[in-house]
């Protein structure tokens, strides 16, 4: 028999028995698919995450309050549990660290604004003017803070789009005064639509000089330095000397964390990688599911088709071309619910990148290929049973069949 | 005993028995016989004696337990499954009294299976189908699935099937059991031309009608032959 006539025997036989053959296709189709949008969305969550880091700046290095331990009992913890406060201080000797182009000391609090006679509650953001340009913002209007060479800190703030946007609509707010907290700013800038960073959107900020800040919330000590250094290579040596610098000026206690942008990305990348793989994992088993199904459909219709396989024999088909025939079915469906399936789930990644336009959920090639290959090794696997018992039945039975 | 020329089949003490549950079924019991190309035989006897299992044998569905079965010179009890197909494809024709026809293809794609099965050009197949369905008059209906077709015609499908690939052994398993007289008449009319083209045409039947037809009658019991009679050829006028 050749290779032709053997497809379209298969397909005339598939497509004989539409009822079954469907609900076959529907059942591979939606594990293929389970398999490309679980895929997808574990994908799609690494890069986001990555994408969020990335978009925090380049070349940081960022410093925080406290020390996780990583190295076991240390005595000077008996002692004094509590670190001591990270000040600007601190961030300004940093400086003059080799290797540091600039650096934004960060705090964060919750407070109020009140301005046009509308309150609302904002996370407030006090830094320097350098954190425009080590977090890469952009502005929609007016300038950033500027430079607070005394660090007495001026009344200035800058809003984020949402802010302007719910409290002064379309109307221009360049040298509004506004309320925030128990301090009267103003005005002087606002940031573009839509910035993005470490899940906070920018729209929702205001960003006040830190003395201004850290008076409002009471406050000496910093959430978190930002360093940027000058380049990739020197991250590593700020890190050191940064490290080193904080613990001289906190009397030989090493109480900050130093964590470079590269790492958290790189571990990062790791753990979401393996989430998906497991995600994927699971999705495999809803197709070793459907593989199961095509062995159990195929069975069924060997059974069915017991008359029909006793002919063919009679007619002259030898055991192999019988096997053929049949393995050649389980497979020609298992790959349409296959191709059926990444169109599902191409569809399906499609929507959720519709509903959720902020989530990269584009299902990679390495998904589409895994999916297809396991629908088609599981129709071989599973056609290879029912194909067997199909050869091997005993002609003369088959036929006394009716 | 043995022929060596002219023979077609040749049976030598054919032994074939069946396990039936604990006991043992002696379907064909030292069996022995000749049949000649372009025969018309007629196999009778009532049901279990043994007459499908000889069918069967003779069409290499089956193999005797004991005994040689040679056809056209040529001892087939110890070919592979392959082989057997083979000689099955080309040698060969069945007609079921139940026609056998797949349901989901059309008249034609029917008549063109054996063709399929043994990898013959599609170009060929077609001109062949396309004659076949001429001689058998089956050109209007050739698109139609067996379901839309009468018993007639499903018989005729079937024979123009079996016979598509030029057979040496033509083996009829009770091919008017499913028809009315008038049709089964029609059928095994069909047969009989065949049979005088220089097909060798083996029936088997309980119909004494039919089976009087034949020039030679084999009537079977007990998995043995009681009695081979070979009339005088009637002169048809």
């Amino acid at each position: 028999m050749k290779p032709l006539d053997t497809l379209r025997y298969a397909r005339d036989a598939a497509t004989g028995t539409p009822l079954r053959t469907g609900l076959l296709l529907l059942a591979i189709s939606i594990g293929v698919a389970a398999v490309v949008i679980l895929i997808s969305l574990g994908d799609g969550a690494r890069r986001f995450v990555v994408g969020q880091f990335s978009s925090i700046g380049t070349n940081l290095v960022i410093v925080l309050p406290g020390r996780s331990e990583t190295r076991g009992f240390n005595p000077a913890n008996l002692v004094t549990s509590t670190p001591r406060d990270l000040t600007v201080d601190d961030a300004n000797t940093l400086l003059r660290v080799d290797g540091v182009l600039r650096i934004a000391p960060v705090v964060i609090g919750t407070t109020e604004i009140n301005a046009e006679g509308k309150l609302r509650e904002a996370m407030m953001v006090g830094t320097n003017d350098d954190f425009f340009r080590v977090r890469q913002l952009k502005l929609g209007l007016g300038r950033f803070l500027s430079k607070d060479e005394i660090g007495h800190g001026s009344a200035e703030v800058v809003l984020g789009a949402g802010i302007r946007r719910e409290i002064f609509g379309a109307e221009n707010p360049l040298g509004k005064t506004v309320r925030v907290g128990d301090r009267r700013l103003r005005v002087v800038g606002v940031l573009s639509e839509g910035g993005q960073g470490l899940g906070m959107t920018t729209d929702e900020l205001l960003i006040v000089p830190v003395a201004t800040a850290q008076a409002m919330l009471n406050s000496n000590t910093l959430f978190r330095v930002l360093i940027e250094a000058r380049s990739r290579e020197q991250i590593a040596n700020v890190k050191v000397h940064v490290l080193k610098v904080i613990t001289q000026r906190h009397e030989g206690e090493e109480d900050i964390t130093v964590i470079t942008q590269d790492a958290v990305l790189e571990t990062f990348d790791k753990i979401l990688n393996v989430l998906t793989l497991g995600v994927s994992g699971i999705a495999a088993i809803s197709l070793a599911v459907a593989g199961i199904l095509v062995m159990n459909v195929m069975l069924v219709s060997v059974t069915q088709r017991t008359a029909e396989i006793g002919l063919l024999k009679a007619l002259g088909a030898t055991s192999t071309a019988v096997r053929q025939l049949f393995i050649v079915e389980a497979v020609l469906l298992s790959l349409t619910g296959g191709l059926l399936g990444t169109g599902l789930g191409y569809l399906g990644a499609g929507l959720l990148r519709h509903l959720y336009p902020s989530f990269p959920a584009y299902p990679p090639l390495w998904a589409v290929a895994a999916g297809l290959g396991t629908a088609l090794v599981s129709g071989l696997v599973f056609g290879v049973m029912p194909a067997r018992r199909a050869a091997q039945l005993d002609p003369i039975q088959a036929l006394s069949k009716r | 005993m043995l022929m060596p020329n002219g023979g077609l089949i040749q049976l030598q003490s054919i032994n074939r028995t069946f396990m039936l549950g604990d006991s043992q079924v002696h379907a064909l019991r030292d069996v022995n016989l000749n049949i000649v190309s372009g025969e018309y035989i007629a196999v009778m006897g009532p049901s279990g004696s043994g007459k499908s299992t000889l069918l069967n044998l003779l069409g290499l569905l089956d193999r005797p337990d004991t005994g040689i079965y040679q056809l056209e010179n040529r001892d087939v009890t110890s070919l592979s499954q392959d082989e057997l197909a083979k000689i099955r494809s080309e040698r060969i024709g069945f007609i079921f009294q139940s026609f056998h026809l797949v349901p989901r293809l059309t008249a034609e794609a029917n008549i063109e299976l054996p063709l399929v099965l043994s990898g013959m050009p599609t170009k060929e197949r077609t001109k062949r189908v396309l004659q076949a369905l001429k001689e058998y008059g089956l050109e209007d209906r050739a698109q139609h699935r067996p379901n839309e077709l009468s018993g007639g015609q499903r018989q005729r499908v079937a024979i123009a099937r079996a016979t598509i690939l030029r057979p040496a052994v033509l083996l009829a398993d009770e091919p008017t059991g499913n028809l009315d007289r008038v049709t089964g008449e029609e059928v095994v009319r069909l047969l009989e031309e065949l049979n005088a083209q220089g097909m060798t045409l083996i029936t088997v039947t309980h119909d004494p009608v039919l089976g009087a037809r034949a020039r030679r009658q084999i009537r079977m019991e007990d998995g043995g032959i009681i009695s081979d009679v070979t009339n005088a050829p009637t002169i048809i006028t």
